[in-house]
């Protein structure tokens, strides 16, 4: 899609100051994709790293690649501008050629320069990148450089970031500038009555500005400090009618046939055809299930929003900065012209954090204030009670085995929606997605979700089983009205349904008495998959024999069974508390040619601890009176005590393409270690997370 | 009003509020936004500061009970051979993916090498387990914490 939309070489690379600015609509959220960027530019024209920078991500200028998101970037942004690149590089070559003599074969391009081979004839090549017409456009066929030893480049901005130098949001500063923090209802249900007047004046009388729409619900002051007192006051001063309270639903029971909306999965794809009816008396069967979980970013959310005449410019770190300046439009009625929306960095996201709803909140209070920067910052009690949550889910397995091998498979995956950004569609998707046009006095949505009918899209993502069985069915089990809101987290639906697949092929091997890699392998035959667990077990038989209590677990997996193959071994044991120690992990991972390793292994690494946070610790609680994982006391992550000894072991593919990794592990991360617990202690667990109670209660019932 | 503040060996006078957290008058007030704001509960790490050599989380105590103590923040981390090196070693090893908990991290690293120059793994986690990473920096700030105590 970025190709076809931007398809000049100059929608990608230009020259300003002397140095290459690469362009992209791809924006760093810790996953080092700009890194990545210079580095294929680097690459391609040779240029080096300190003349080469990335242009600001804004909309109107930088190219729109929507969401950054899906582990896209590098198969999106980085192909289309290592295409530019090859592109731009040949050209130059027959410029040189063309203008100066000599054969394209006898030009040699180094350090950014060409030479006449035999001569003393140098020309930097930025210099002659004005000389191209600026309308030459991208070829497909230009072959990319290349390259013998793997790359190591430095990251982007990290010598800032252990300076504390490193700009996020949150240290956004303008002359005149207010702080700004929104006044929550207990819970998404309560609506606002009344206000104290007394306090409200009392506020106002102490240059405090209070911004009310409906239920929406704002101050803002000059100093963040005394703004955040002020909201305490303003909270209290609030009557809210709490509308019955949040329904406490046993969300496991309502992921449920007769609940869903459904679809036969073909192909990775969900289609409208008859749902055969499953086998009635499987050789195996289980569910799985996952709590509603969230993002958790570690820096609430924040946004720098000014709105002067019709003008609103605004300072997000939102994943996409087109698709919510469409949907910021639309709740005001603007041309989208009028608004502009910059990326600037803040924490890691791990998909659809609370970035977008700041961003609007700090436009409703812009709007409010005109001719006044607002920085509006959620607080962390914020983030924890009003992200849009990854949705609960469950995953219904059964299969059929005949001599050893699986002849029959069957998976039913049920899920709220995962696609909650606001993006422009129907009904308004694009407001009704923004939280706080929920609460204002003309409310736009929630609107019902729609289901996802893409490949390897939302919950069914990594349904389709890797694996050669005969017999498939798979279905899609669309449930609405649930509890929480929800929307898009790290991975969708594939961490689950690569949990639920690759703990059910444990159990099975282990029923037929094949060891898990063996077990595996006999049901593939991709090469690269059987590469990647040819490398695991050789790594594993390069570990010490296991001591008591220890138990190892593997897991395999394709991210959308078409990106990055990863292979995951686990090391744990469980201590007198029932609590999960994990020891060691091995992690083989073959991405395609590889664009920054570091980069890569840092993506899996990161990817694990995720993964292993999730499996282990994370539930988002909650009952009548709203959200009850509100600080990391009540919603536990994982932290440096139960940090394994990981190594990753990649796989280099350097004439193959790049594929994106920042989703491949997780998966089977997750199931590794559900593997190893079984391993040491003889339970499957298959609710998430495996926490040392649930650990006992598993116990108890054997 | 106004109160005597140490920050990174220069005394400044303030006038925040005397119940502000230190966090928001070193970030607002004198400008050293270095520190982050992660939770404001204590349960992060993301903005630990040096008061006194000591790891400190700035987030929640009021600025007035750090009147007549050294406090210092990531931004003179480096004047300190201490503070280069773990900063050096978190380069070398790439030990942040989004940095919004580096600094924490860099501050907390520091305090630990200056009062027990070799760790051992139990003092290591002890002294990171406050800290918060959601992106899995984990083994990579094992590692530079490992590689400064080496050097």
């Amino acid at each position: 899609m970025s190709l076809q939309s931007y398809p000049l070489i100059s929608d990608w690379i230009t020259v300003r100051d002397g140095c290459l600015l690469v362009h992209t609509g791809k924006v760093d959220i810790g996953q080092r994709i700009s890194t990545a960027l210079v580095q294929i530019a680097h690459e391609e024209l040779t240029v080096s790293w300190e003349r080469i920078s990335i242009a600001p991500v804004r909309t109107g200028h930088a190219p729109d690649e929507g969401i950054t998101s899906g582990s896209n970037s590098i198969e999106q942004s980085g192909h289309a501008l290592r295409c530019a690149a090859t592109t731009l590089r040949d050209r130059l070559i027959a410029l040189a050629a063309s203008q100066h003599g000599g054969d394209s074969s006898d030009w040699q391009l180094s350090d950014g320069v060409l030479q006449l081979k035999g001569t003393n004839h140098r020309i930097d090549l930025i210099d002659l990148i004005p000389s191209l017409a600026a309308d030459t456009p991208i070829e497909l066929d230009h072959l990319p450089a290349p390259r013998s030893t793997l790359p190591h480049p430095k990251m982007r901005g990290l010598r800032d970031m252990v300076k504390g130098t490193y700009a996020f949001i949150h240290d956004l500063d303008r002359p005149g500038m207010l702080h700004a923090r929104v006044v929550r209802p207990p819970h998404a249900k309560a609506v606002l009555k009344d206000i104290t007047a007394d306090t409200v004046a009392k506020l106002e009388q102490a240059n405090f500005s209070i911004v009310r729409d409906g239920s929406f619900l704002a101050i803002a002051g000059a100093q963040e400090w005394p703004v955040i007192k002020a909201a305490t006051k303003l909270a209290n001063a609030c009557d809210w009618d709490l509308q019955g309270g949040l329904p406490e639903d046993d969300v496991f029971a309502k992921l449920s046939l007769e609940n869903a909306q459904r679809f036969l999965v073909v192909d990775a794809t969900p289609t409208d055809a008859d749902i055969p009816e499953p086998d009635p008396s499987p050789d195996h069967a289980a569910r799985f299930e996952r709590p509603y979980q969230m993002h958790g970013s570690l820096a609430p959310s924040a946004a720098l929003a000014h709105w002067t005449d019709n003008k609103l410019t605004l300072h997000s770190h939102s994943q996409g900065i087109y698709p919510l300046r469409e949907s910021i439009a639309d709740s005001f009625g603007l041309e989208t012209e009028h608004v502009e929306i910059t990326h600037v960095p803040g924490s890691g996201c791990y998909g659809h954090s609370g970035a977008d709803d700041a961003a609007f909140e700090a436009c409703l209070v812009a709007r409010a204030l005109p001719d006044t920067p607002i920085l509006l910052k959620w607080t962390r009690e914020d983030e924890h009670a009003w992200e849009p949550y990854a949705p609960a889910m469950a995953v219904d397995l059964a299969a059929n085995v005949t001599d050893g091998k699986v002849t029959a498979y069957s998976a039913d995956v049920f899920s709220d929606t995962h696609r909650g950004r606001p993006r422009p569609g129907p009904n308004r998707t694009g407001p009704a997605r923004l939280l706080a046009n929920h609460f204002r006095a003309d409310p736009i949505g929630p609107i019902p979700a729609s289901p996802n009918l893409g490949r390897h899209a939302g919950m069914h993502r990594n349904l389709e089983p890797i694996y050669n069985f005969p017999k498939s069915r798979l279905v899609k089990n669309l449930v609405r009205d649930l509890p929480l809101r929800t929307s898009a987290m790290r991975c969708l639906g594939a961490a689950v349904n690569i949990l639920a697949l690759e703990s059910f092929m444990d159990e099975i091997a282990r029923q037929q008495s094949v060891s898990p890699i063996a077990f595996r392998r006999s049901h593939l035959d991709d090469p690269r998959a059987l590469a990647v667990l040819s490398e695991l077990e050789r790594q594993i038989e390069t570990r010490p024999d296991l001591a008591d209590g220890v138990g190892r677990g593997i897991a395999y997996a394709q991210y959308k069974n078409q990106m990055t193959r990863v292979g995951v071994c686990v090391e744990l044991t469980v201590n007198d508390h029932a609590e999960v120690q994990l020891l060691e992990a091995l992690i083989v991972a073959d991405a395609g040619r590889i664009v920054d390793a570091d980069g890569l292994t840092a993506q899996l690494e990161g990817g694990f601890l995720q993964g292993a946070s999730w499996v282990l610790y994370e539930q988002v609680d909650w009952d009548r009176d709203g959200i009850q994982s509100r600080d990391w006391d009540s919603y536990p992550v994982i932290r440096f005590d139960n940090v394994p000894n990981i190594k990753v072991q990649l796989l280099d593919q350097p004439d193959m393409p790049s594929v994106g990794a920042g989703e491949a592990s997780p998966g089977p991360t997750m199931a590794a270690i559900a593997n190893a617990l079984f391993e040491a202690t003889g339970l499957r667990m298959r609710r998430m997370p495996f926490t040392a109670e649930a650990i006992m209660q598993k116990a108890t019932t054997l | 009003m106004s109160l005597s503040l140490k920050v990174n060996g220069k005394t400044h006078q303030v006038t925040s509020e005397p119940d502000t957290p230190l966090i928001y008058v070193l970030r607002d007030e004198l400008g050293l936004k270095g520190t982050k704001l992660g939770c404001g509960l204590e349960q992060c790490g993301a903005c630990a500061v040096l008061v006194d050599g000591e790891v400190v989380m700035s987030c929640v105590s009021a600025v007035e009970t750090f009147e007549s103590k050294e406090i210092t923040t990531i931004e003179s981390i480096a004047d300190t051979d201490i503070g280069r090196r773990v900063q050096d070693a978190f380069v070398e090893t790439s030990a942040a993916q989004c940095g919004y908990c580096t600094a924490g991290l860099v501050v907390a690293t520091t305090a630990l090498l200056s009062s027990t120059p070799k760790p051992d793994k139990d003092s290591v986690t002890q002294a990171l387990t406050p800290h918060i990473c959601r992106c899995g920096s984990h083994p990579r700030v094992l590692r530079a914490v490992e590689r400064a105590a080496e050097k």
